[in-house]
């Protein structure tokens, strides 16, 4: 039997953010509310775990009121119960005061609902971006970290390990650890499943557990919110459109135009740089 | 910029610069990391140091002395052979509470975002990710103005850490310039004890399969890139001839992605690779915004395009109208005859 922890953050669509040209601000109206797509496929990969191993999944969200919807839609696909850590307090977090807050949430789970054996977070949000929330909670718990997973091929139940393969610029490292772990997913990982009926039944009906700072006796405000984040946005800015003296390359064919062209990249450093001006190895 | 509502943080001195490698061959970001620190450094009239982790790895402590590091601290130790969080963020602590940085710097890569990750909640301190400029105020702030793109690269935002020491960033692989290697450049090299057994690590690295087909279009300095106007799988060969002529990689449009004529890892843009390369081919590629902000401060960029209001004249360099299928094989010839092939 499982218990595994699913970290999940409600983001903007970023995708979909627009700059206004005439303010440089963004347009955040209309840009819709949805589960960081990472966040689901670390979900999807803790259902195939309870199928596989038994056990209970356990999902949790810092965020804003509203982040309860995202809960919701992860109950319809499946996970057992779902948590809301909302607090005024929370808010203006960065990466370490996100991790705090999770971990301590992570922390409580545990003892409220049974040892967590397995973490999931995404690789990285749509919004802040970073990837340093998931090493900030395993470093906090103490827990053993693999990111950047694309496959999880299995965990002996007896020795209390699991195998995987994460995913580098350069190739795939297969990499076996000691639970409890904290893994961030990547998409390669698995195919989302859809949510099934039954589930969007129990989903509709659902309310998430919420704790607020209350909740946590122990927890340290000097740790939690804006005050709790080193990192300050100082200023932000629209980068220009770079302006192009674009010159167009002329001549009455292809290769006319072609010769031309390598001309003009003839007079810069590249030849020399790459090598260009020697010949090639046979 | 007063530095009155800052701590004293004179203990603080000095930029260390995180040298990744695999099996003891450094990753370009490394230097690029060590080019960048120097201007850092110089402005801040402060050493520029390397930490450098691995096994039988001596010659890359040297090497980032070549390539400008005043002092490397190296731990040499077989437990240290391939990448693990926990013994690796061990030794890089050990290093930074003795010598008391105030600036460290990682690539953006898997691991220098596992391994910066676990230092900066251990320390703690503040973390600014995926860094593409990096400057310094002048002392006494000396602060560190690491500056991000946001919001799918239509933003940047410039994070500062005022309150915590070191300051510590993530930054981009292809953006800093590397110093000219210098192997007469003088520095110290600090060895250090790694005080770790295998049987204190949970994590056994069982195995690595490299990825030969695997291109890494984010470090490459020449892409070759198509688009919806090459018309299928095909013509990328002709790309590719060219690519290898000029020692770099094929990239593509997402709608060259989304057509199945190319993989998703050559796709440059919003939603592919942001990539910077020195010299940037557009060829059969309208120039879509989500386009542009992925290759637009790539060096020099050569559209070709048989439309003459293709948006992507307005971002090229040069510009060629015409037929792609005629101009590109034209290139990649005069190119083969320069080079006396
Ligand atoms: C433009 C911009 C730039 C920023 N730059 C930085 C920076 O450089 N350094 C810094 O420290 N902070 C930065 N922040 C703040 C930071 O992004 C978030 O506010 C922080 O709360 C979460 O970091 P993230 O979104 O990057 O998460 P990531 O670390 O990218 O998230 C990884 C995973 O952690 C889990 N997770 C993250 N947040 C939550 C949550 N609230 N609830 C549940 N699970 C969660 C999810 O599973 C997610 O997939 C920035 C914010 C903005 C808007
Ligand atoms: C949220 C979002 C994210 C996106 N992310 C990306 C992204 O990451 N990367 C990306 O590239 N796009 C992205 N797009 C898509 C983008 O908007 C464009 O649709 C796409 O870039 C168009 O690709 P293209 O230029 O190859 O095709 P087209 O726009 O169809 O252009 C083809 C060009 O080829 C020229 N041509 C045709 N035949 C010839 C010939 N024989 N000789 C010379 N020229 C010829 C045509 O004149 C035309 O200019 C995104 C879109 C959205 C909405």
């Amino acid at each position: 039997m499982l218990h595994i922890v699913v970290c999940i953050k409600q983001v903007p669509d970023s995708r979909e953010i627009r700059i206004d040209p005439k303010t440089n601000t963004l347009i955040r109206t209309g840009v819709p509310a949805i589960v960081n797509f990472y966040d689901l496929h670390g979900l999807e990969e803790a259902l195939v775990l309870r199928e596989k191993y038994g056990g209970k999944i356990t999902v949790v969200c810092m965020g804003p009121p509203p982040a309860e919807k995202a809960l919701k839609q992860c109950i319809s696909l499946g996970a057992d119960q779902a948590i809301l850590v909302t607090d005024r307090g929370f808010a203006g977090a960065d990466t370490l005061a996100t991790s705090y807050v999770l971990a301590e949430t992570i922390k409580k789970v545990g003892e409220e609902f049974g040892p967590v054996d397995v973490v999931f977070t995404g690789k990285q949000t749509l919004d802040g971006d970073t990837g340093q929330v998931g090493p900030g909670i395993a470093c906090r718990l103490d827990l053993e970290q693999l990111t950047y997973v694309e496959k999880v091929v299995g965990i002996d139940m007896e020795k209390r390990r699991i195998t995987v393969h994460r995913h580098l610029e350069d190739g795939v490292e297969v990499v076996e650890t000691a639970l409890p772990v904290l893994l961030t997913a990547l998409k390669e990982l698995n195919k989302v499943r859809r949510a099934p009926m039954p589930g969007m039944l129990k989903a509709a009906r659902y309310k998430p557990i919420v704790w607020t700072t209350q909740d946590f006796p122990n927890l340290d405000r000097s740790k939690i919110g804006l005050k709790g984040s080193p990192t300050i946005v100082a200023k932000s800015w629209v980068p220009e459109q770079k302006t192009v003296n674009t010159e167009m390359i002329e001549g009455e064919d292809a290769q006319t135009k072609a010769v031309s062209l390598v001309d003009k990249l003839w007079q810069t450093d590249l030849p020399t740089k790459f090598g260009w001006d020697r010949p090639a190895q046979a | 910029q007063p530095a009155d509502d800052m701590p004293d943080w004179s203990a603080y001195r000095g930029v260390l610069v995180y040298i990744e490698h695999r099996d003891g061959v450094a990753k370009s970001v490394s230097w690029q990391l060590l080019g960048q620190g120097k201007k850092l450094a110089d402005k801040l009239e402060v050493d520029l140091m390397a930490l450098v982790i691995g096994d039988n790895v001596k010659h890359l402590a040297e090497e980032a002395i070549a390539y400008g590091a005043n002092r490397v601290f190296l731990f040499d130790a077989k437990e240290l052979k391939s990448y693990r969080t926990r013994p690796y963020s061990r030794a890089s602590m050990k290093v930074i509470h003795e010598i008391k940085p105030e600036i460290v710097l990682f690539g953006a890569t898997a691991t220098g975002r596992d391994l910066a990750g676990a230092i900066a909640t251990h320390l703690p301190t503040g973390l600014t990710a995926d860094t593409t400029e990096l400057d310094v105020e002048p002392h006494p702030s000396r602060l560190l103005l690491a500056s991000r793109p946001a919001f799918s690269e239509k933003m940047m935002a410039t994070i500062l850490c005022k309150q915590y020491r070191p300051q510590m960033a993530t930054a981009r692989a292809g953006v800093f310039e590397a110093l000219p290697r210098d192997p007469n450049r003088q520095g110290e090299i600090v060895q250090f004890e790694f005080a770790m057994n295998e049987s204190e690590i949970a994590a056994k690295v069982l195995d690595f399969i490299q990825d030969q087909s695997k291109i890494n279009i984010e470090e490459a300095e020449i892409i070759v890139a198509g688009g919806r106007g090459l018309g299928g799988p095909e013509p990328f060969k002709m790309l590719k001839e060219l690519a290898d002529e000029l020692g770099g990689v094929v990239g593509a449009s997402r709608a060259a992605v989304d057509a199945g004529w190319i993989k998703h890892e050559h796709q440059v843009g919003q939603t592919g690779y942001t990539v910077r390369p020195k010299l940037y081919f557009a060829i059969g590629i309208s120039g879509a915004v989500q386009h542009l902000v992925g290759m637009q401060n790539s060096g020099i960029i050569v559209a070709i395009n048989r439309d003459p209001d293709a948006p992507i004249f307005k971002a090229a360099h040069y510009g060629i109208v015409g037929d792609l299928f005629q101009i590109v094989p034209a290139i990649t010839e005069e190119v083969r005859k320069r080079r006396g092939l």
